[in-house]
């Protein structure tokens, strides 16, 4: 204990001697500069660095989740749009800067786990930032426990716990993403304490310090919520805790009302708002990086797509902005489920009768097709006159206008009638129109019901405005089911004319995304018709909000397939660690690499999860009997410990109880953090509190001394599955194998 | 009429109310605790109190008592009448099956003709609808097929009118849970007018549902605590004890209905704890008498509804005691029990031998029977074979011949007997595929191996092959019927097979995944027993399954309503309600009726009581945020101020915690949702709004100078009136039936009043 005191808080650097009127009295004093550096800070973050950073590059070969995280990464140095829903961009960013540090050319194909690397990939910097990460975690813990107000020796404990988890080392050695979460919200929280602690004061320099703290805090915030959606629950115990501190802020009746608006402003200001416009800024960034067009696409609108460089803004150039009778177009669905699709129709018939007995009316099946092929070409009607050419100038379509869809390649027009659709049989069947002389008259007129009216216009817009098609006859609205076609429709996307429509609905919506203006009277002619852009561009571009908006959700709601991975587990399975992730197994050798934690500092940290909350209850009790077991400055370093560790594992934890995705291990890590905030912290309550002989106190300082030795050793029987060498022997695998749910591998020899 | 004879109308409480007044608690505590259950002392109580504080206590305090009572009588009669007259009016129409009747009906029936059958809700609403449908002469024979399906000359309307009676305590509940909250007759009337006339409150009252019986029982079990919080100064008396063991009862209830009844469950248990914090930190109280309380409570709210909650399902399973169509989603020995059930007083050969069909039959609860068809794995999941699955329901598909590893046909003579650590090959009786696994990827347990039919005819290969053993048995013992646990080890690969309890997607049916696990631990998701037994070979002999305890039963059941509740899973293509839709009234359910030539009623709430409640949630909000900045900052407000900011804090706070809690789960269910899941929440956000509106009226002279404000608050108070009544009126159609063309068509009853695209009628 006595070994630390005299050193103070922090890496506070250079202290410069400051003085009222220094400057008459600089000549009479020496100039001095004096220096204090916490050896103990020094000392473990040097320890860090070197658990995380040495042999960085080794396994040269792809680990685990980079195959994952790769293929971003490659996609940002060749700048081609993505979309990720597994968390905002920042945490990629992040990734793909350490790649452009090390001149990766994104040229490199991550296909599988355990791939080599090529020598032209700098492995180094691509696994740097994380590790860095890492590294820093261990330093700002140790900082946060000075700041909960404990002393230099649990913040040693803790930083020590952190430093000897295998797990975290683990965790932060390769290219992912949990070790610059940790770090955000250690660094967050730590910054906020460290604003709260300060003393507020009137001079202008030290609250401009004290805000700098804040400030920091918001941005680290920002960040949190920027790497991945799970740092939202912490950025939200942070924002209680600001609360609650900003509460009694409130309550101090000390305080002019003025300087508590202005404090609570400035506290929104750095807390709220900063976080909310790095958010979008993280995605500012992230659109105008990725500018061209790529694999994903598709599922953004045609608006969006139209913006990238390439796909289908290369298609759409320079074609006519209005559409007009006459014009040849390509409709496509708004709606990307199940994927995207076209208008289509082709030189088939729907079967007389369906496999269930029920009839059709044997009219040309359309659908929607999820390819680009010329029969999704459709030439847009006056019902009024025969012609199917452009007039000059043209008349455009606008909303409320009827007109006549007619198949471009097959010359059918576009209609609905009273039978049921074949797979949604309470829905209008959509077919192209043949007459068989039954008594089914043509039924073709279509009403075009501009929805985006009010944001475009009232004509209707190549790619921008969305239409839907309302059927004059029946008033039913052409729609897109989703529903597959059995083999008679080439397993295509069924449509339908829906009466009884919601209004939310954008399966009804369609937009034209290919466009040209119709010159050639004749069928021959017009099929062989060429594209000949107009005199009219498109205006492709769209706002940056609404680039945002529409990524956003698109992230939010695109569902990827969640089916159970080998290695993945249940959240309760974490806490006693019944599970642990197989990262990589060298070729042709026993080396591999393992997620799996130090079991010793796993239990201490549930251990004092555990007595934290047993020991919260009692005190509440007794405190309600008006019995106070420790002062008042005590309990309320107590609570702060408790709102900050306990809240921060519950708010970490709980939320994964509650998911349907596929958890792995390592979403426990940052809760894991928290409990090893707590429990050095713990202990030295229990040390200055709760014991009172000192033979007690002795037997306490012991036994932590005995646990930290065996978390030490565990560490170091652990190792050689942390750093993937030295290779064991499958006899000596056998042994670390200490639990039977684990799965370590053996390559049969 | 609020202001001037609404406060002597409080007084009808003023006993009570001048205790719970909570600023002078502790004063008033002081001086009147040792006398509390003196009568006259309450008089003296008046007295003291009136001399703390004056607000609520004007003058008129000592009129005589029958006058006070009558004004709030009155209104209560009113309620009453309006609420029963508004869900018994044309009860009896539509005269066929409306939308969710089909099931609750139904089995209502099975009750009545003591079939047992499954549903993923506790039994006592679907019991209490038999109960009533029993009494009121209907005699069980109605199939109830399909929504649509007419009556004739059933006695539906004894259920359907048992229904609306329920549903019509619930405008009365709430007038009487306002009324004790905020001491307001005002507010109470507020909160009892939105429900009286809201059309969703009235439709969902109408049919045959459980949603009425789960309400009324909510309501009730809010009611009665509300009421038992008000005796807090006359602890362990008479009345004290009735409003306690009354909410238990109505707690047993409501969760005897639903699951649902949990969240109010836990509201009353966030209050019972927040009461029994306030025991412990007044100092007055010994130990002694705090543990007393606590026991009592626990008694009343825990013990007490459990206790009744068993037995319901007590008389839920000695009524049912006939076979029925739920009997496979429960185990073998559960079976047994049935009436009509093969298995009951069972007899067939002892032990099994080679060459016997069979049903195999997972441990674990629900765990379903080992099952093969016809249909492949699709491509890309393992191996395109036959896919084996477990299936709950009793099908030919079921059924599996036992054989020697080699030989197909049996031979003659006595056949002989699979003994512990014996080679079997399992053929699928309707394919001829054999039971099967090989070193691929399981469909969705991907950490198992998959389990396929393959070969045919009794030719396959060596992956075919499964080795049986008794769990604890040893080498050479016989397996029993119905008795032995048994294993099917893989001898290829060394694998067990094992059901994952996880439900296959579309392709599999949604039948329930089976694997080979290489996880040999012994766990019922690795047993199987061995349940139909055919083998003309042996004797048939009369075998007495062990039948299962009570509590077995008991557990058994819930664990396959819980898996049924999770299995509801949205099913494509499907329209699928979001909570977020719900408080905005976005879109209903139709009950009955979708084209113009039928009869239509549309569950849908009346929009502007909706959206009255929408906008009184964040007036609330804005309300206790500005009234708890003005106490915190140390603003000296007004003693009637304080008051109203103590109403708010307390009695909204406890409302708003209920809409929360009937609310705020739904967004993590996982569960196909409804609109209907809203409106236990919707009565809560009625009471809020009731509370709220009423203290925004009287805050009017904040602004307004005493005569206007009081106009204000006159004439804010009128304009709700008539907002609501004639949006009644413009809406009633919804509940009471429309026929004609829709509503965005010309010449509707309806037209002009689709002012939501989403709203479907």
């Amino acid at each position: 204990m006595s070994l630390t005191c005299w050193a103070t808080d922090s890496i506070h650097g250079v202290e410069e001697n400051e003085g009222h009127s220094w400057v008459s009295e600089m000549l009479q004093l020496p100039l001095v500069v004096t220096a204090q550096v916490d050896l103990l800070l020094v000392l473990v973050s040097l320890l860090a660095f070197w658990t995380r950073l040495s042999h960085l590059s080794y396994p040269n070969a792809v680990v685990f989740d980079e195959v994952y995280y790769g293929q971003f990464v490659s996609l940002y140095m060749k700048r081609v749009f993505f979309i990720d829903d597994s968390g905002p961009p920042l945490g990629h960013m992040i990734l793909a800067f350490g790649a452009y540090l090390g001149g990766f050319d994104g040229n490199f194909v991550w296909n599988r786990i355990g791939a080599e690397y090529p020598t032209t990939v700098n492995v180094w910097s691509l696994r740097l930032l994380p590790a860095l990460c890492g590294a820093l975690c261990v330093p700002l813990v140790y900082l946060l426990t000075l700041e909960l107000k404990f002393s230099h020796l649990s913040a040693l404990g803790a930083a020590v716990l952190l430093l000897l988890e295998n797990s975290l080392i683990v965790q932060s050695r390769f290219m992912l993403l949990e070790s610059v979460l940790i770090f955000f919200v250690l660094l967050a929280f730590f910054s906020y304490l460290r604003f709260h602690n300060a003393p507020s004061s009137y001079s202008l320099l030290s609250s401009w310090s004290r805000y700098i703290w804040l400030i920091l805090s918001g941005v680290s915030c920002g960040a949190v919520v920027g790497v991945k959606y799970m740092g939202l629950f912490s950025y939200l115990l942070l924002l209680v805790v600001a609360s609650l501190h900003t509460w009694k802020l409130i309550g101090d009746k000390t305080i002019s009302h003025r300087n508590v608006c202005v404090q609570c402003v400035h506290r929104v200001l750095c807390l709220v708002v900063v976080p909310v416009l790095l958010y979008v800024f993280w995605f500012y960034v992230h659109l105008s990086f990725l500018n061209r067009s790529g694999p994903h696409d598709q599922l953004m609108s045609s608006a969006f797509q139209a913006s990238l460089q390439g796909g289908l803004s290369r298609i759409t150039r320079g074609q006519p902005l209005e559409v007009a009778y006459g014009s040849q177009v390509t409709l496509r669905s708004s709606v990307s489920q199940p994927i995207p699709c076209w208008l289509h129709s082709h030189k088939v018939n729907y079967p007389i009768r369906y496999d269930n007995g029920r009839g059709s009316s044997h009219q040309q099946q359309v659908t929607c097709y999820p390819f680009k092929d010329v029969n999704n070409w459709w030439i847009i009607k006056d019902p009024g006159r025969q012609q199917l050419v452009v007039d000059t100038p043209p008349r455009p379509v606008r909303h409320g206008d009827v007109i006549q869809l007619v198949h471009g390649m097959t010359s059918r027009f576009l209609n609905s009638h009273d039978v049921a659709a074949p797979m949604s049989p309470h829905t209008q069947e959509v077919s192209g129109y043949i007459d068989f002389n039954v008594s089914m008259p043509a039924q073709n007129l279509w009403r075009v019901d501009i929805s985006n009216r009010e944001a475009e216009s009232e004509v209707w817009k190549t790619i921008l405005s969305e239409v839907r098609l309302v059927h004059v006859n029946t008033s039913a609205v052409l729609k897109l089911s989703g529903v597959p076609l059995p083999d008679w429709g080439f397993r295509q996307l069924e449509v339908v004319a829906d009466k009884l429509f919601k209004a939310h609905s954008s399966s009804l919506e369609w937009t034209v995304e290919e466009h040209r203006y119709g010159t050639s009277q004749e069928q021959k002619e017009r099929e062989a018709e060429l594209h000949s852009p107009t005199h009219i561009d498109v205006d492709r571009k769209i706002s940056f909000w609404a680039k945002f908006v529409e990524l956003q959700w698109k992230m939010l709601t695109v569902k990827q397939e969640e089916s159970e991975h080998k290695y993945s587990s249940s959240p309760l399975e974490w806490i006693t660690m019944e599970t642990n992730i197989a990262y990589w197994l060298h070729s042709s050798t026993n080396a591999q690499i393992h997620l799996i934690g130090n079991p010793v500092s796993w239990g201490v940290g549930n251990l004092s999860l555990l007595a934290y909350q047993l020991l919260a209850v009692v005190y509440l009790l007794r405190r309600r009997r008006g019995l106070k077991d420790v002062p008042d400055g005590v309990w309320d370093q107590f609570v702060c410990l408790g709102c900050v560790c306990v809240g921060g594992w519950l708010v970490n934890f709980v939320p994964f109880l509650l998911m349907d995705k596929t958890l792995f291990l390592y979403h426990y890590l940052p809760a894991l953090c928290y409990l090893y905030l707590l429990s050095p912290a713990l202990l030295e309550h229990a040390h200055t509190h709760l014991l009172s002989s000192l033979t007690h106190q002795r037997a306490l300082c012991v036994g932590a001394l005995a646990v930290l030795l065996s978390i030490f050793l565990t560490y170091r029987t652990f190792c050689p599955l942390t750093y993937g060498s030295p290779e064991l022997s499958a006899h000596q695998l056998q042994g670390l194998k200490w639990r039977d749910t684990w799965d370590i591998l053996y390559r049969r020899r | 009429m609020a202001k001037a004879e609404c406060t002597p109308k409080w007084n009808t409480l003023a006993l009570r109310n001048r205790k719970t007044c909570p600023t002078p608690e502790k004063s008033f505590q002081t001086t009147f605790t040792p006398v509390s259950k003196d009568k006259n002392s309450q008089t003296a109580g008046l007295l003291a109190g009136g001399d703390t504080q004056s607000s609520n206590g004007p003058s008129g305090q000592f009129v005589a008592r029958g006058s006070i009572e009558s004004p709030s009588k009155v209104l209560l009669m009113l309620v009453a009448g309006l609420s029963f007259s508004t869900r018994l009016y044309k009860l009896t129409e539509p005269p066929h099956v409306c939308w969710d009747e089909t099931h609750f009906g139904k089995m209502g029936s099975y009750y009545i003709n003591r079939t047992f059958f499954f549903d993923v809700h506790p039994p006592l609403g679907k019991m209490l609808i038999g109960l009533a449908g029993y009494m009121s002469g209907y005699n069980g024979t109605f199939p109830f097929i399909k929504p649509g399906d007419k009556y004739e000359n059933q006695n539906y309307w004894g259920m359907r009118g048992f229904c609306a009676v329920l549903g019509s305590f619930l405008p009365i509940f709430a007038y009487l849970i306002v009324l004790e909250l905020s001491n307001s007759c005002t507010a109470a009337i507020i909160a009892a007018t939105l429900l009286i006339f809201d059309t969703g409150c009235i439709t969902i009252s109408q049919y045959i549902l459980l949603d009425p019986i789960l309400m009324f029982f909510i309501m009730a079990a809010v009611l009665s605590m509300v009421k038992f919080n008000q005796q807090r100064y006359r602890s362990f008396t008479a009345s004290w004890w009735f409003w306690l063991v009354l909410t238990g009862i109505n707690l047993a209830g409501a969760l005897g209905v639903k699951f649902v009844g949990l969240f109010v469950i836990v509201l009353v248990g966030l209050n019972t704890i927040g009461d029994l914090w306030r025991l412990l930190g007044d100092m007055s109280l010994s130990l002694v008498d705090i543990a007393k309380h606590f026991l009592a409570r626990a008694f009343a709210l825990i013990l007490l509804p459990l206790i009744l909650y068993v037995t319901i399902f007590a008389v839920h399973f000695v009524v049912l005691n006939k076979s029925g169509p739920g009997d496979g989603f429960f185990s073998s020995a559960f079976q047994s029990r049935l009436i009509g059930n093969n298995l009951h007083n069972a007899s067939m050969p002892e032990y099994l031998a080679f060459g016997s069909t069979v049903t195999i039959k997972n441990l674990r609860i629900a765990g379903g029977y080992l099952h093969s068809h016809w249909h492949l794995y699709p491509e890309g999941v393992g191996a395109r074979q036959q896919q084996v699955t477990a299936y709950l329901h009793k099908d030919y598909n079921n059924l599996w011949v036992v054989h020697r590893q080699q030989d197909n046909n049996s031979q003659s003579g006595n056949p002989d007997l699979v003994r512990h650590g014996d080679i079997v090959r399992l053929e699928h009786k309707e394919t001829t595929r054999n039971l099967h696994s090989h070193l691929h990827e399981a469909p969705l347990t991907k950490k198992h191996f998959q389990v396929t039919g393959y070969g045919i005819n009794g030719t396959g290969d060596a992956n075919d092959l499964w080795q049986m053993e008794v769990c604890g048995g040893r080498k050479g013992d016989p397996v029993k019927v119905l008795r032995s646990k048994v294993r099917f080890l893989h001898r290829a690969t060394g694998c067990v097979l094992y059901s994952s309890g996880k439900t296959l997607p579309k392709w599999g049916w949604e039948q329930i995944e089976v694997t080979c696990s290489p996880y040999l631990k012994e766990t019922p998701s690795s047993q199987w027993n061995i349940e139909d037994h055919i083998n003309p070979k042996l004797p048939n002999i009369s075998l007495s399954v062990l039948k299962p305890n009570f509590l077995e039963i008991l557990l058994e059941s819930h664990i396959v309503m819980f898996r049924g509740n999770s299995g509801l899973k949205p099913k494509d293509n499907e329209m699928n309600s979001k909570p977020w839709h719900w408080p905005i009234n976005y879109q209903g359910l139709r009950f009955s009726g979708v084209n113009a030539t039928e009869y239509r009623v549309y569950l849908l709430g009346n929009p502007v009581v909706w959206w009255i409640n929408l906008a009184s949630l964040g007036l609330y909000f804005t309300m206790v945020a500005v009234a708890s900045i003005a106490t915190q900052r140390g603003f000296s407000l007004g003693q009637q101020r304080i008051e109203h900011s103590l109403v708010l804090v307390r009695g909204g706070g406890l409302l708003m915690l209920g809409w929360l809690l009937h609310y705020a789960p739904f967004f993590t269910m996982g569960r196909i949702l409804y609109f209907h899941h809203y409106f236990p929440a919707m009565l809560f956000s009625s009471m809020l709004t009731g509370l709220t509106l009423d203290i925004l009226f009287r805050s009017a002279d904040l602004l307004l100078h005493p005569p206007y404000s009081y106009w204000f608050q006159r004439t804010g108070q009128l304009l709700l009136l008539f907002s609501i009544l004639y949006s009644f009126y413009l809406f009633h159609p919804l509940s009471y039936g429309m026929t004609g063309p829709l509503a965005h068509e010309p010449g509707s009853a309806m037209a002009g009043l689709k002012w939501m695209d989403s709203w479907e009628f």
